[in-house]
């Protein structure tokens, strides 16, 4: 993943003098056959965005810096601090030219580039020669331990991947018996499980009128998963005639709701055609809690009245 | 039991698990028979190994286990089963997940002072999603940052089986070769307090 090249032209100070430079005062901005350039091409044309990608590819200052230490061969150990402080702080002109919304990190290494060049111009005291450490060998350290993890970087990316380089080889087993292994229970069959027992329960609604457990949620999420990928599911098929008549009002009061919501759709081929229902067509998941509850109650009043009724 | 035997139920098993198998695993496959010596079932495996050499798979050991894989000389073509391009990660992740590698543990901190940037958390999201990554601890400063560490599934993918297998860290050069113009009292550039000191005083020349 290498930074791209791309020659910043009217930025000063980037592109090698020629032997014959130009005036004082005049900016090179490239070479052609030999011949500087000192001004845009009137019909030069770059689009903002492709500067906005290219700036936006710098994982901080220290790549940018590093980048302009590297593109130039300069010795890391040896950084002519002036002229890299000059070009990175056109850089950063650059970037609050184009409205780039700059980190403050960036800043940070501005102010640190230029405390170090002033420290540069610094006559040295001759007298201490002792211990004297030179004001970039921090900025050194950093900018060299970045670049060691840069390339560690690029060292991961290049290692064989699963799935982009290998995939684990399998074959098919019709022994599927795992050896003590702690079986998942998805949602999914708690809902089945929990329709079982309260249709059994149903059975035994002439003893207990009065509290029957079934509740509009758990069936709006007994219909999702049976509408589940997609598939069309016939509308009869989502009652259980065993449950009663209360099971089936609860039913029909949840396919009401999921319909509110926009969760599900019902489907006629044609007129007096079967009814069929699928998933609703847009982005969803939208179980409000408060929602659904507050309908659950209502629902199970329904069913109750429904239930008094019917026996 | 057979040589023949132990290694077919090796490799039936391998192509069987969905997962690497480690050394016990394989063993437990035995135990109504009597299980073979862990000499014999490692003999057994590299034997596969080699037998598998000019084949399109290769039984490779990783961080879990032993597993069967797709060789990766055919991976170009291999891969044009599935329409869809592997995920190309950002450099931003590859340069956290290099540090979470090569330093662990480290913290969010750290990580950023080698960066010069800001952690992103949906970086470090992510990394954890994909099972890369995981909290190891938390380090006994104010604050009890969490301390990354790599998992064993991010050792599983990259095909290594313990972390001494990444690639060598670069070597970092010393600055021996002073210009000795150049060169300033160790106050100034040593102490980092001072630096930050300097660097906060002279922010608004530094933008100029």
């Amino acid at each position: 993943m290498a930074t791209p090249e791309l020659k910043l032209g009217h930025l000063s100070g980037e592109t090698e003098d020629p032997p014959t430079g130009p005036a004082q005062g005049e900016i090179t901005i490239a070479l052609v056959q030999g011949e500087p350039v000192t001004q845009l091409p009137r019909d030069l044309y770059i689009p903002p965005q492709a500067l906005e990608v290219f700036l936006e590819a710098f994982e901080g200052p220290l790549d940018l810096l590093l980048y302009l230490i590297r593109r130039q061969n300069l010795d890391i150990l040896d950084i002519p601090l002036a002229e890299i402080t000059k070009q990175y702080m056109n850089y950063i002109e650059l970037m609050r030219e184009l409205q780039l919304e700059l980190a403050g990190e960036y800043m940070l290494m501005a102010a640190t580039l230029a405390e170090l060049k002033s420290r540069m111009l610094l006559p040295r005291s001759g007298d201490i020669v002792v211990d004297e450490v030179d004001p970039r060998a921090n900025l050194v350290r950093r900018l060299q331990e970045y670049e060691r993890f840069k390339q560690a970087a690029e060292g991961i990316d290049r290692l064989p991947r699963q799935e982009r380089d290998t995939w684990a080889a399998s074959a098919a087993s019709e022994i599927r018996r795992p050896l003590s292994t702690i079986p998942q229970v998805a949602l999914k069959e708690m809902i089945l499980t929990f329709r079982e027992v309260v249709s059994r329960a149903a059975m035994f609604q002439h003893h207990y009128v009065q509290r029957e457990r079934l509740s509009v949620r758990a069936r709006m999420a007994d219909v999702l998963s049976a509408i589940e990928g997609g598939v069309f599911v016939n509308f009869k098929m989502l009652f259980k005639a065993e449950e009663g008549r209360m099971g089936v009002t609860v039913t029909f009061v949840a396919i009401l709701e999921l319909m509110r919501e926009g969760l599900i759709e019902i489907v006629q081929t044609e007129a007096y055609g079967p009814l069929h229902v699928r998933a609703g067509q847009r982005p969803y998941l939208r179980l409000v809690e408060g929602e659904i509850g507050d309908f659950s109650t209502v629902g199970v009043s329904m069913a109750e009245v429904s239930t008094e009724k019917g026996s | 039991m057979s040589d023949h035997y132990v290694r077919n139920v090796i490799e039936a098993s391998l192509l069987a698990a969905d997962k690497p198998l480690s050394l016990n695993e394989i063993a437990e496959l035995f135990h109504e028979d009597g299980c073979p010596e862990k000499g014999r079932l490692l003999w057994t495996l590299e034997s596969l190994a080699l037998e598998y050499e000019d084949r399109g798979i290769e039984l490779r050991e990783t961080a879990s286990g032993w597993r069967i894989q797709i060789r990766q000389s055919y991976a170009r073509e291999v891969s044009r089963l599935w329409p869809e391009r592997p995920q190309k990660y950002s450099r931003a992740l590859l340069e956290t997940l290099a540090l979470i590698a090569y330093r662990q543990p480290i913290t969010r901190a750290e990580i950023e002072s080698v960066r010069g940037v800001a952690v992103n958390p949906n970086i470090v999201k992510t990394l954890m999603e994909r099972e890369w990554i995981r909290v190891v601890g938390h380090r006994d400063v104010p604050g009890h940052p969490e301390l990354l560490g790599t998992t064993r599934s991010f050792l599983d993918y990259f095909g290594l089986r313990n972390i001494d297998e990444l690639p060598p860290l670069a070597e970092i050069k010393q600055m021996v070769d002073l210009n000795p113009q150049l060169t300033l009292p160790v106050v100034d550039a040593t102490d980092p307090d001072a630096v930050v000191v300097a660097v906060e005083a002279s922010g608004g020349d530094g933008q100029t």
